[in-house]
């Protein structure tokens, strides 16, 4: 199992004068979990989006695999659709229900299958949108902070459940969040992106399944935290919410006009 | 009995009454007789002479033109004339209306050629028009369905391009990476995500060509809810003048009603509507 699902070379974004991404060099292994770790506007979204296919490198050479899926920070359901139909949409063959059913079953949502996503908590959604990238047979799944917006109890539920799904699957995932734990729970490699640059990568070799109180973790912990820039001095300041970054995730209007 | 709910904030704009649901019923009636007592006042003033019949004819003549009407069954005819002509109008709406926002909303090259003349046209008074449509068409049926098209054109015109520009760029994007095809994009995504502000401008435009086609029919009609009334005017039966206005404002009313329940069929979906939607 040495074969790269993710091979990126020398990758860099501009937008203008900014740069996002400065010479990115990046490879998952198949079947790897790594997590991205970085402040907002670090650039981790732009590399997410670039191996996603919805942002083009400025230069560098990016090989990623035709199959791969993305779960964002919000569901992005359409709302008119149920969550089968939802999970469903654009899928071929005439099975393609049967599918969705199976996908939604398997993220434990059989009782939901024809509700609408207005109705569905936020964890419910957000497991319809893990089943709508499972259901694709990924080789590759991008989770761009997918558990950010969740209460602390649903985030537990979901990082089990996306443990698990990694297993079955044997799926590549790279998973950026701005949460050290949740890297230290799911992820065999923890890389620390900052001004466009990664600047670490650290292999995090814990037994599963993980909990806090695992001897280890909090030396991690610390470790990723001072990569990551964080001091302690920083903590113990009263925290002032950082706007998130504009790569984040919108695209302009323009980009519904096909023509 | 009286629920008495102790007060948040000692502003009343602020408190919350909460009354059982029969109360609130019985309230609901005492709202129908504000109404009738002014029906009631206006047939007083006229039985009693106060009131003119050449200004006002009294609530039991109407009444009575109307049983009139009907039993002669002039007022299903020209119901059914006024009826086909909003029909029609609508349709040729729609369906030229819905085409051109449907280019200009997908396509870069359609909005040039085709948004900047529409948002100029729709500064036209409609009704300034009618001289060019009787030289243009005559005096036929023609200009009258051509006169309510072409009111009703704009708002669902308008509508529909803005609402399938205001669809969710992320929901695009998503579609992208699922790999739907175009067809799919806009059978999926964009058009039912544009269609709650299109059915607000279906409403508008519905009631519109109710407006134009007053006006429309007055201009050598032979028949026509407009044709009825502005024989009356002629030999001044202002009973039936009333029963126009009547027709009028409850044919308002239908259509509003037979478009919420569209909405309600379309936009079930919606979190608002899910109660009802059972």
């Amino acid at each position: 199992m040495n074969d790269q699902t993710v091979n990126v070379c020398g990758l860099t974004r501009r937008f203008g004068n900014t740069l996002a991404l400065d010479h990115v060099d990046l490879a998952i292994e198949s079947g790897e979990f790594v997590a991205l770790l970085g402040r907002s506007g670090s650039g981790k979204s732009t590399l997410l989006r670039t191996l996603a296919g919805l942002d083009a490198p400025t230069a560098g050479s990016v090989q990623v695999p035709n199959e791969r899926m993305v779960v964002f920070q919000e569901p992005r359901l359409l709302p008119w659709k149920t969550a089968a139909q939802n999970v469903a949409l654009g899928l071929k063959g005439s099975d393609a229900k049967e599918q969705a059913r199976a996908a939604l079953v398997e993220v434990g949502l059989e009782h939901r299958l024809d509700a609408y996503p207005g109705t569905l908590s936020g964890g419910e959604a957000q497991r319809t949108a893990l089943a709508r990238a499972l259901v694709r047979d990924p080789k590759l799944l991008l989770l761009d902070e997918p558990f950010a917006a969740l209460d602390a109890l649903t985030r537990m539920r979901m990082h089990v459940l996306i443990e698990s799904l990694w297993k079955r699957h044997r799926l590549s995932v790279l998973l950026i969040t701005h949460d050290v734990d949740e890297a230290i729970l799911l992820a065999d490699r923890a890389l620390v992106i900052d001004r466009g640059r990664l600047v670490a990568s650290i292999a995090i070799d814990l037994p599963r399944p993980r909990d806090l109180s695992q001897p280890g973790f909090f030396a991690l912990r610390k470790q990723l935290l001072t990569a990551i820039g964080v001091t302690d001095v920083e903590l113990r300041e009263p925290a002032a919410k950082e706007p998130q970054a504009a790569s984040d995730g919108t695209v302009a209007a323009d980009s519904i006009v096909m023509a | 009995m009286k629920v008495t709910v102790p007060r948040l904030v000692d502003d009343p704009a602020l408190s919350i009454s909460i009354a059982p649901a029969t109360k609130k019923r019985s309230r609901q009636w005492l709202r129908v007789l504000s109404p009738v007592a002014l029906l009631l006042l206006w047939q007083i003033g006229c039985s009693s002479g106060w009131i003119s019949s050449r200004t006002l004819a009294a609530p039991s003549q109407v009444i009575a033109s109307f049983i009139e009407l009907t039993a002669n069954g002039s007022l299903q005819h020209n119901l059914l004339v006024s009826l086909g002509r909003v029909v029609k109008g609508m349709s040729l709406a729609l369906l030229v209306g819905g085409s051109l926002a449907l280019l200009a909303g997908l396509s870069r090259t359609g909005e040039y050629v085709i948004d900047a003349p529409m948002q100029m046209l729709r500064t036209l008074p409609v009704l300034a028009l009618i001289p060019f449509f009787i030289i243009w068409f005559g005096i036929g049926e023609v200009p009258k369905v051509a006169l309510v098209a072409v009111a009703a054109l704009f708002p669902i015109y308008l509508t529909l391009y803005s609402g399938i520009r205001g669809v969710d760029p992320k929901l695009v994007e998503l579609a992208r990476i699922i790999g739907l095809s175009r067809g799919a994009l806009v059978r999926h995504v964009i058009l039912p995500g544009a269609l709650p502000t299109a059915l607000v401008g279906v409403r508008y435009s519905l009631g519109i060509s109710w407006l134009i086609l007053v006006a429309a029919e007055q201009v050598n009609a032979t028949s026509g809810i407009g044709y009825l009334m502005n024989d009356a005017r002629d030999f001044m039966r202002i009973d039936i003048l009333v029963v126009g206005l009547l027709i009028y404002a409850l044919l308002g009313l239908i259509v509003d009603i037979l478009v919420r329940w569209l909405e309600r069929r379309l936009l079930g979906w919606r979190p608002s509507f899910v109660g009802t939607a059972a």
